[in-house]
C-alpha cells in the first residue's frame, strides 16, 4: 500500500532534474517563439529547421574538429539567415506568415541531411561538447542542468534588456500596432526581418545544445518544435498575466518551458503502457488545447470589467 | 511649404473594379494653415491624406513638402515630417504597450531608434508632465497599457503623440467620428491646443467644425477638390452655404449626414 503510495512520489524525483535540465535547454527555443508569436504577432513554423539546423552545424562542426564555441556560433547564425529568409519572403514577396515559415522548414529538411553529410542522423559520443568537461568532473545530469541553466538565464536577461531599449520597443510597436508603427518613422519590415533572425537564431541555439547534451542529432530533431515552444508560451502565460511587467513574462515563459518538460516526463512515466514517446505530441497538443481553453472560460470577464473600471475611473476624474 | 500638383490615385487599376479615388489633386499650403477638408463618403478624402503620409504612391502628380519631392519616399520615412491621427483610436497607440512607453516611441519619430533604454527615469517625469496637460487625469496611469484607457484617452494620447516633435505636417482623419459628441469637443479643445502654429489637414464630416477651425476649408467630390475658400471668405461661409454647394455638385444623398 505504501510502495504503491510512494511509486509516483518516486516518478517525480526521478524525473525532475532531467526534466528541468531539457526544459532550459528547451526554453531558448521557447523564447524564440515567444518573440515571433507573441512579440511580433507572428506564427513561424520556421523554427522547426531552424532548430534542427543549430543541432546539424554543430554536430557536423564538432565532427570536423571545429571548437565547440565556434560551432554554436555558425549554427546560431545559420538559424538567424533562415529567420532573415522567411521574413523577407513574407515583407517583400508579401507570401502569408504561415507559409513563409512553413516554405523555409521544408529548405531546411533538405539542407539539414545534406549537413549531416546525407545522413539522417550523426552521434557526438566522444566529441568535445560544452557539457564534456563538466560531466566529465561531475555528472551529465548536472552539467546539463548547469550549462543549460546560464543558457537559459542569459537569453532570458539578453531579451528584458533588449525589448527595453528604443531599439526593443520599436519592435514591439510593431508587432502590436504595424500601422502606429510606421506612422510613428519605424521601418516594420526591417524590424520583422532583424527579429525573426533573431527568434530562429535562438531555436538553433537551442537546438545546438539539446545536440550537445543528447550526444546525438537527427535531421528531424527539429519535427514538433513549434508546438513544444508554443507550450512553453501558453503554459507560462497561463500563470503569468499579461498586465504585469515584461520581465516577469519572461520568466514565465522560462517556467513554463520547464514545466511542460515536467509534464511531458510525468504523463509518460505515470501512465507507462498507455503512452508511449509517441505520443509526446498529442499530449502536447491537448495541453496547449486545455490551457487556452482554460484561459478562455475564466479571463473573459474579470479582465473587461478590469478595463471598464479604469476608463470609468478616469472618465469619473474628468468630471 | 506643402504643394500637391495634379495627384492622381487609382485604385485597382484596368481592373473591373478600377476606382479614381483621386482626380487630379492641386493644393497649396503655407506654412501655418489649418486647412478643414469636407465631402462625402468616398469623395476621396483619406485617400488624399494616405497619399501625403505616403501610405500609397499616387499614380500621377507629385508631392513637394518644404521644397522636396517626397512623392516616393517611403511612409515611415516621412513620418518624422508629417504626424497622423487616425478614425480609428485603436490604431493611433500601440495597446499592449503601456502610456510611457507609447510616448517615448512617439518622441523618437524621426530620430535614430538605438540600444538606450526607452524610457528613462527623466523621460518618466517628462511625459507624466506632458501628459498632464491633456487634463484628463491620464497622468496617473502612465504605466498602465493604453488597451486600458478609452478611446477618447487614446485619441487625445494619440495627439499629443503626433505634435510631442512639432511635425511639419499634422493629418488629421475624422479623429473625432468615432467618439461620443462629449468626448468629440473634449478631443477638438485638445486638437485646437495642440496646433497652435501648426500647418494641419484635418477631415471632419462636421460642417461646423470644418467653419469653426481653419483658415482655409476644401470641398471634395468624386476625387476632385470642387469648392475651396480661405481667409476671410473662409469666415463668411455658413453651414447652409456649404450645403447648397454639396448641392449643386450633386450630392444630395450626404445632405442629411452633413446637417
Ligand atoms: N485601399 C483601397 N483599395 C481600393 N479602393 C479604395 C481603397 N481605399 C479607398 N478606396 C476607394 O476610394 C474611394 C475614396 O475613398 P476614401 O478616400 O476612403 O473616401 P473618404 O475618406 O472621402 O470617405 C472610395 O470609393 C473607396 O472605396
Ligand atoms: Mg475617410
Amino acid at each position: 500500500m505504501l510502495l504503491q503510495l510512494c511509486a509516483p512520489l518516486t516518478a517525480v524525483f526521478n524525473v525532475l532534474p532531467g526534466s528541468i535540465a531539457d526544459g532550459f535547454i528547451w526554453s531558448i527555443l521557447t523564447i524564440g517563439v515567444f518573440i515571433s508569436y507573441k512579440i511580433l504577432n507572428i506564427a513561424d513554423m520556421s523554427v522547426e529547421g531552424t532548430f534542427a539546423l543549430g543541432g546539424t552545424v554543430t554536430a557536423a562542426l564538432l565532427t570536423i574538429g571545429v571548437p565547440v564555441s565556434v560551432a554554436m556560433i555558425v549554427g546560431a547564425i545559420g538559424g538567424f539567415i533562415a529567420g532573415v529568409f522567411t521574413a523577407i519572403l513574407h515583407t517583400k514577396l508579401k507570401i502569408p506568415a504561415i507559409l513563409s515559415g512553413i516554405l523555409t522548414m521544408f529548405i531546411l529538411y533538405s539542407i539539414n541531411i545534406h549537413v549531416l553529410g546525407n545522413k539522417a542522423s550523426l552521434a557526438l559520443l566522444g566529441r568535445i561538447t560544452l557539457m564534456r568537461k563538466l560531466a566529465e568532473a561531475t555528472s551529465p545530469m548536472v552539467a546539463n542542468l548547469i550549462v543549460g541553466g546560464i543558457f537559459a538565464l542569459l537569453t532570458v536577461g539578453a531579451s528584458y534588456w533588449f525589448f527595453g531599449t528604443k531599439y526593443g520597443s520599436s519592435v514591439r510597436a510593431t508587432g502590436c500596432n504595424p500601422e502606429m508603427a510606421r506612422a510613428q518613422g519605424i521601418n516594420t519590415d526591417g524590424r520583422i526581418i532583424l527579429t525573426l533572425g533573431i527568434s530562429n537564431a535562438l531555436a538553433a541555439l537551442s537546438g545546438s545544445l539539446l545536440a550537445q547534451s543528447n550526444n546525438n542529432v537527427t535531421a528531424n530533431m527539429g519535427s514538433g518544435a513549434i508546438v513544444i515552444g508554443l507550450a512553453g508560451v501558453v503554459l507560462g502565460e497561463a500563470f503569468v498575466k499579461e498586465k504585469w511587467p515584461f520581465a516577469f513574462r519572461l520568466i514565465g515563459v522560462l517556467a513554463g518551458s520547464v514545466l511542460y518538460r515536467i509534464v511531458i516526463a510525468l504523463a509518460l512515466q505515470l501512465l507507462n503502457g498507455f503512452l508511449t514517446a509517441d505520443d509526446m505530441k498529442l499530449i502536447s497538443a491537448v495541453l496547449i488545447i486545455a490551457v487556452l481553453a482554460a484561459k478562455r472560460f475564466s479571463a473573459k470577464r474579470p479582465l473587461k470589467t478590469k478595463s471598464n473600471n479604469l476608463s470609468e475611473n478616469l472618465n469619473a476624474e474628468n468630471k | 511649404m506643402l504643394k500637391i500638383n495634379n495627384v492622381v490615385k487609382i485604385f485597382n487599376k484596368n481592373t473591373i473594379n478600377q476606382k479614381i479615388a483621386l482626380n487630379g489633386i492641386d493644393l497649396e499650403l503655407e506654412e501655418g494653415d489649418f486647412v478643414t477638408v469636407i465631402g462625402g463618403n468616398g469623395a476621396g478624402k483619406s485617400t488624399l491624406l494616405n497619399v501625403i503620409a505616403g501610405v500609397f504612391s499616387p499614380d500621377e502628380g507629385k508631392i513637394i513638402l518644404d521644397g522636396k519631392d517626397i512623392t516616393n519616399v517611403p511612409e515611415h520615412k516621412r513620418s518624422a515630417d508629417v504626424a497622423r491621427v487616425f478614425q480609428d483610436p485603436m490604431k493611433g497607440t500601440a495597446a499592449e504597450m503601456n502610456v510611457e512607453e507609447n510616448v517615448a516611441i512617439a518622441k523618437m519619430r524621426g530620430k535614430k531608434r538605438g540600444l538606450g533604454w526607452n524610457v528613462t527615469k527623466e523621460d518618466k517625469k517628462k511625459f507624466k508632465e506632458l501628459v498632464s496637460q491633456l487634463d484628463l487625469g491620464l497622468e496617473n496611469y502612465m504605466s498602465q497599457k493604453v488597451s486600458l484607457l478609452s478611446g477618447g484617452q487614446r485619441q487625445a494620447l494619440t495627439l499629443l503623440m503626433a505634435t510631442i516633435n512639432k511635425p511639419k505636417l499634422l493629418l488629421l482623419d475624422e479623429h473625432t467620428a468615432a467618439l461620443d459628441p462629449k468626448t468629440a469637443e473634449k478631443v477638438l479643445e485638445i486638437t485646437s491646443k495642440v496646433t497652435q502654429n501648426q500647418t494641419t489637414v484635418m477631415i471632419t464630416h462636421n460642417m461646423k467644425d470644418a467653419l469653426r477651425f481653419g483658415n482655409k476649408i476644401i470641398m471634395m467630390n468624386e476625387g476632385k477638390i470642387v469648392f475651396s475658400a480661405s481667409g476671410e471668405e473662409k469666415k463668411k461661409l455658413t453651414v447652409n452655404a456649404l450645403l447648397e454647394k454639396f448641392a449643386i455638385v450633386g450630392n444630395q444623398t450626404d445632405r442629411v449626414l452633413l446637417s
